[in-house]
């Protein structure tokens, strides 16, 4: 069977809209010496790579090649995964199962984008089929805004459920000093920016950034060594739905459903809320952070928007989310969701500065992407 | 395991290619559907030209409701990753699928994107032109001529004759390759691997699984695996060396506990025919500089004790996605005893190889078999 496996270090940039200063590389080669100090170790105790991000947004073939000066991966064995929003969670995923199963004992995640280089929404748009599809999904906002509104008919759920989270993740975002967005903003701007596609508003809504994360993995024997507190993978799992956009399910989201059930069972969580100690959600519209709750067993369907107004994922909530300021603060696509992992590792390590909630024993990452692609990975500080 | 037949102008979509190649690999494993638990898709935004390319296909690979990852990158290295799941113990039976339709591509122009955007992007570097670089160094390092170049195109359009999946059987002679049109030089036509449309798959399982199968075809293991990654520009790299691949070959070797003589077959990343004798190089089966020559004496045609490329190899179809898994197939079929008019007699040990980047930067060695 496979090795046990907990993650030693996370480095990341600071994101930002227009990383003029850097090249996509030079991004890379950012997280990767930040991770590499976080975990006080040199690229010589790292044995393999895996790197990912979304091919059309920088137009470059073969970025696990490309990147190369950045990764320190010359004469290094080194692949590259993709998946969409959850090229993050699937890097992580391959990093772990690369040590999981015994082939490597250290190894590096990576992921990066540099979305002003991008048309981001014209190249989001060509994932859906040519003829069928593309025109009514046209890039990410108009299916989130579709869904919500569903939610909103069936639930009752209101813009304001939504404006909650965006103003709680925005604010918690200036403790945060790698977030790209750092503003204090109430609910009544959220609710007075501009509307995006009903019900999305501009500030309910992430931004693109530039920027790169990246995260050391080790097995069992090597991570004691490394570190004295690494985070533990207790579960890694992904569920995939459907093609198209239109044979998928809108009102509630079954992947994540099904996505946290597996994780939850493998890791032995019963009661999400209470067993958590903090959640990292790839939420990238706050209007996701009210109605995926459901989805996530947080809550019964339809009482996501209770669970919001009551507080309880405030910072100072029985469950605090995205205390990094999650996706609608930050948003370099194919780190996006790594970031969900680093930052969700380092409040079990107890490196979250400013952001720390205190003494976190088991915390959630989650990954969202193309076509209702959920991941989930569940990290503790305990021994799986 | 399963594979269309390679040819150009398929008029069959992305997932019409995976459902083929996947019903085909679950009916060679006796499985169906329902016993796969995770799915590996190869696929390029790029070549697809669509973002996410793996979502087109992810109903068609049986990938609805399970866990499914997707590398960019040749077959081989889908593979690695598909097995790497299963020895995690996370998961029991792998289905790893790729596909690739050159016809719908702009060979040149997506290879070109492989390049540095600000420098060597301009010069108009693309496959063909960067490996004709590579070609030329390493004639200046062997002395390797471009006859003895042409005969690996011979030797692998010949030993296509033989296997009805390949695009381009043909029974050509050093000088057709010769005359043929002037692609880069010194790369004729008839020295670069074709545009090819075509799919394949495997399923994987773990010793527990695969024992319990109720096939009645011989399983064949994956015994040992490396890969390894030389510097991106080309300026950094003596494109004659191998020092990549040899590290790759070395682990592979290591890992299966073989040595080069245990290997009764050999596939090998040919996307053009000087590749073949470089390559054969890092992998130890000719000393450095040693390749073309021995290539002109025959030392790798299919009589000979170590047939390389026997399907004929990427340069009678190179649907670039899937190459290297269609070399692993083709091993495969080598071990089992099913290549037809082209098995290799008493094959028990097969090496497939795969490259990533251009001029090879990248390199996968498998050793398959017993």
């Amino acid at each position: 069977m496979g090795k046990r496996v907990g993650i030693v270090g996370v480095g990341q940039t600071h994101h930002a809209a227009h990383r003029l200063d850097a090249s996509g590389v030079e991004l890379i080669a950012e997280a990767v010496t930040r991770c590499l100090d976080d975990a006080q170790i040199t690229l010589e105790d790292v044995d393999a790579i895996v790197i990912g991000n979304m091919d059309h947004f920088e137009n470059i073939n073969y970025v696990d090649m490309w990147a190369t000066d950045g990764l320190g991966s010359c004469m290094k064995p080194v692949f590259k995964v993709t998946t969409g929003g959850t090229t993050g969670t699937t890097v992580g995923g391959a990093a772990y199962y690369s040590a999981a199963s015994g082939m490597f004992d250290v190894v590096m995640g990576v992921g990066w984008e540099k979305n002003s280089e991008s048309d981001t929404q014209a190249a989001i748009a060509t994932c859906a089929h040519p003829v069928l599809e593309r025109d009514p999904f046209a890039g990410a906002i108009g299916p989130l805004a579709t869904e919500y509104s569903m939610y909103m008919k069936a639930y009752g759920a209101t813009e304001e459920d939504a404006a909650i989270v965006a103003a709680r993740d925005r604010n918690n975002a200036l403790n945060n000093p790698y977030a790209h967005n750092r503003m204090a903003v109430t609910v009544e701007d959220v609710m007075n920016s501009p509307m995006l596609s009903y019900p999305v508003k501009f500030l309910d809504m992430c931004p693109r950034s530039d920027g790169a994360c990246a995260v050391i993995f080790a097995v069992e024997e090597k991570a004691k060594k490394i570190c004295d507190k690494p985070a533990w993978i207790h579960a890694s799992v992904v569920r995939h739905d459907y093609t198209h956009f239109g044979d998928l399910e809108w009102q509630w989201m079954p992947t994540l459903e099904r996505a946290t059930l597996q994780a939850y069972k493998y890791a032995g969580i019963t009661n999400p809320v209470k067993e958590f100690d903090v959640a990292e959600l790839y939420q990238p519209c706050a209007t996701t952070g009210v109605k995926w709750l459901d989805s996530m067993w947080f809550c019964e369907r339809g009482q996501g928007p209770k669970l919001i107004r009551s507080g309880a994922t405030h910072m100072d909530g029985i469950i605090p989310i995205n205390p990094s300021g999650g996706v609608v603060a930050t948003n370099p696509i194919g780190a996006t969701a790594l970031i969900r992992v680093a930052e969700a590792a380092w409040q079990i390590m107890g490196r979250a500065g400013d952001r720390q909630i205190p003494n976190v024993k088991k915390a959630l990452a989650t990954g969202f992407g193309g076509c209702s692609w959920s991941d989930v990975f569940v990290l503790g500080a305990d021994l799986p | 395991m399963g594979q269309t037949k390679y040819e150009t102008g398929k008029r069959e979509t992305f997932h019409e290619l995976v459902w083929e190649v996947a019903n085909k690999a679950l009916k060679d494993a006796g499985i169906t559907v329902k016993e796969i638990d995770n799915v590996v898709s190869i696929s390029s935004d790029f070549w697809d030209g669509r973002t996410i390319s793996s979502m087109a296909i992810s109903d068609t690979s049986g990938a609805y409701d399970k866990d499914i990852s997707t590398v960019e990158g040749d077959g081989t290295f889908g593979v690695l990753y598909g097995m790497m799941r299963i020895l995690s113990g996370s998961f029991g039976t792998t289905m790893v699928v790729a596909h690739h339709k050159g016809s719908e591509s702009d060979m040149a122009g997506i290879t070109n994107t492989c390049f540095d955007p600000l420098v060597e992007r301009k010069l108009g570097l693309d496959a063909v032109t960067s490996s004709a670089l590579q070609a030329r160094r390493y004639m200046t390092v062997s002395g390797g001529t471009e006859e003895q170049f042409a005969m690996v195109s011979v030797k692998n359009h010949g030993n296509a004759m033989r296997n009805p999946f390949a695009q381009l059987p043909m029974d050509i002679t050093v000088e057709d390759v010769m005359a043929s049109e002037m692609m880069s030089s010194p790369l004729k036509k008839l020295d670069c691997s074709p545009v090819s449309d075509g799919a394949a798959a495997v399923v994987l399982a773990a010793e527990r699984n695969a024992k319990k199968l109720t096939t009645n075809k011989k399983r064949v293991w994956l015994n040992g695996v490396g890969h390894y990654t030389d510097a991106y520009r080309l300026g950094d790299r003596d494109l004659a060396d191998t020092r990549a691949l040899k590290k790759a070959a070395k682990k592979a070797y290591e890992m299966a506990g073989v040595t080069l003589d245990d290997i009764d077959v050999a596939e090998i990343y040919d996307a053009f025919s000087y590749m073949e004798p470089l390559w054969l190089e890092g992998l130890g089966f000719c000393e450095d500089g040693q390749g073309p020559e021995q290539i002109e004496r025959g030392k790798f045609t299919f009589d000979s004790e170590l047939p390389v490329n026997p399907s004929g190899g990427r340069l009678s179809a190179n649907p670039v996605q899937v190459a290297g898994l269609a070399g692993m197939i083709e091993c495969v079929l080598q071990c089992r005893g099913e290549a037809g008019r082209r098995q290799v007699r008493g094959a028990e040990i097969a090496l497939a190889h795969g490259i990533n980047g251009m001029c090879g930067q990248s390199h996968c060695v498998w050793v398959l078999g017993k």
